[in-house]
């Protein structure tokens, strides 16, 4: 079911995953911030700070809805209860994107707090597309689907990533959040080049590029293993890579994670001001 | 060779298991090490969430037992939604069985007091009533009034000095000899812990079940004095209606 309601509309500026104790120093000074993401499922109370905050924000600042607990990749049905939660928060503060991820987190009734793997497959893309349509028919929105940092493979799959994403996006009309940390984890531990798979993503179904930090590992035989963290500043490669991917898009909102061990509000400027360097250039 | 998500679950909370064997490093061998990335993910998630839920439960038994006692209990009460602010409500029944932790039998009290914290802060918004508006009720209906409360606040019985334990874990302190329940309420923003008397926590509870002041005040026992309990509802906005 191709879905036509209006593309998100995020502008195409840096943007930053919020954290309730930046608010002070973005309300004095947001640098080169034009809009703010929040995890959805923390602003699922029924009032308080979080909310409060939110309403002062809202009123400077687009925002972007980021879920991590829809389990879309599941085997299993949605959850209707989530899903209604997401609609009340979207319809409340009518974010300018909502976007998910391509993973799965809860099963048998237990929510697991990770974005776990699927095997890419044509019947896995019926189930996520399936469960796309129903999420942008509930909450009346088009979303953004981000692809996963993947530190395995399943013997199963028989699509590459990126052409499951693009069967995704032409069976639902869905938009694609493309994480290019997430591309340069996945590349490197599964061993293939991220450019390379930059030039096989349908770059034209992109609504926004997220930006962070992972950690160095290795695994059992030496090879290299990266670990997405969020806790850690952006490295060169991934900036280099941007510059390759936004050299094709063009300019696209970007967004840096940064969600453990978060630091100063300078720190995160500091990162905004490289992200808009890398959107002057293209100018 | 299909992987399902029911293996793929059993194997991520279970560390003596094998990991799938549908799951593969680059080049095709079994996937181990990289298989475990998930299971540390999820132990160490669910982990961090309880110990941001329970700082007191954990200062008292120290991080170590804290860290291995949420390892039992994340795989015994994975959650069953991603609403991780209110993760561990089976806490406080889990240390009350928790053989390792019966040398601190009031745990499941402070358990108690840290899930109402979060709740609390989480609470809808509501408008307080005006402090003079009981007294311009007339004498004769004041036995009949039932109070409606603001939904961030609660009542934790405790046979135990609760307020004072959570105080000096939190603050600094001694602690008390006899019995504190407390009450958690939010003023503004930032839910606020106070002790109650065991004889203000049974009035609380009726008024809270919304039972008519007059019989309410029964629970309290003779010589109940009603003034604190009222001046300290009033100052942190815990009242949002009264009925006659």
């Amino acid at each position: 079911m191709m879905f036509d309601a209006a593309p998100n509309s995020l502008p195409p500026r840096p943007g930053v995953g919020y954290k309730a104790k930046h608010f002070n120093d973005i309300m004095a000074n947001a640098g080169p911030v034009g809009w703010l993401e929040i995890h959805a499922e923390n602003y699922m109370g029924m009032g308080g700070r979080p909310l409060a905050q939110l309403r002062h924000l809202s009123g400077k600042f687009p925002f972007s809805v980021h879920g991590v607990g829809l389990s879309i990749g599941g085997e299993g049905r949605l959850d209707a209860d989530h899903l209604v939660r997401l609609k009340t928060l979207c319809d409340w503060l009518n974010p300018a994107s909502f976007s998910e991820h391509l993973a799965w987190s809860s099963h048998d009734n237990a929510f697991l707090n990770d974005l776990l793997p699927l095997p890419y497959t044509a019947k896995t893309v019926l189930r996520v597309a399936d469960h796309i349509d129903q999420v942008q028919s509930s909450l009346g929105r088009q979303m953004l689907l981000e692809n996963p940092s993947s530190y395995l493979e399943f013997a199963e799959s028989d699509m590459s990533e990126t052409n499951f994403l693009a069967e995704i996006a032409a069976r639902t009309g869905c938009g694609l959040l493309l994480d290019v940390n997430n591309v340069f984890v996945s590349a490197t531990n599964l061993g293939y080049s991220p450019q390379g798979y930059i030039d096989a993503y349908p770059l034209e179904h992109v609504g926004e590029i997220h930006l962070g930090g992972h950690d160095e590992d290795a695994d059992e035989t030496g090879a290299p293993l990266l670990i997405d963290s969020h806790g850690a500043e952006v490295v060169d490669p991934v900036w280099a890579l941007l510059d390759y991917t936004l050299a094709k898009s063009g300019p696209k909102p970007l967004l840096i994670e940064w969600d453990t061990d978060v630091p100063a509000w300078s720190v995160l400027v500091e990162e905004t001001k490289r992200a808009d360097a890398a959107l002057r250039v293209l100018a | 060779m299909i992987t399902t998500q029911t293996e793929f679950r059993a194997a991520l909370l279970d560390p003596t298991r094998a990991a799938p064997a549908g799951v593969r490093n680059p080049g095709g061998a079994q996937a181990t090490k990289r298989f475990d990335v998930y299971r540390n993910n999820v132990a160490a998630g669910l982990t961090d969430a309880l110990e941001t839920a329970f700082p007191v439960v954990d200062k008292l038994v120290g991080n170590e037992f804290f860290r291995a006692m949420a390892g039992l209990y994340l795989r015994a009460h994975p959650p069953h939604n991603p609403l991780l602010m209110y993760y561990g409500a089976d806490m406080p029944a889990f240390l009350t069985a928790f053989e390792p932790a019966q040398t601190v039998p009031y745990l499941p009290d402070v358990a108690r007091v840290e899930l109402a914290l979060r709740h609390s802060y989480h609470a809808a918004d509501a408008t307080p009533i005006a402090p003079d508006s009981l007294a311009a009720l007339a004498p004769d209906t004041l036995p009949h009034v039932t109070f409606g409360f603001a939904p961030s606040v609660f009542v934790i019985p405790s046979a135990y000095p609760l307020h004072s334990i959570w105080w000096a874990n939190t603050h600094g302190g001694d602690i008390a000899k006899t019995a504190q329940p407390v009450l958690i309420t939010r003023p503004e923003f930032d839910p606020a812990v106070d002790a109650l008397t065991p004889p203000q926590a049974d009035v609380m509870i009726q008024l809270m079940a919304g039972i008519p002041l007059g019989k309410a005040l029964k629970h309290g026992g003779a010589g109940f004095d009603l003034g604190p309990l009222l001046g300290l509802l009033l100052s942190r906005n815990a009242l949002i209606s009264l009925k006659t």
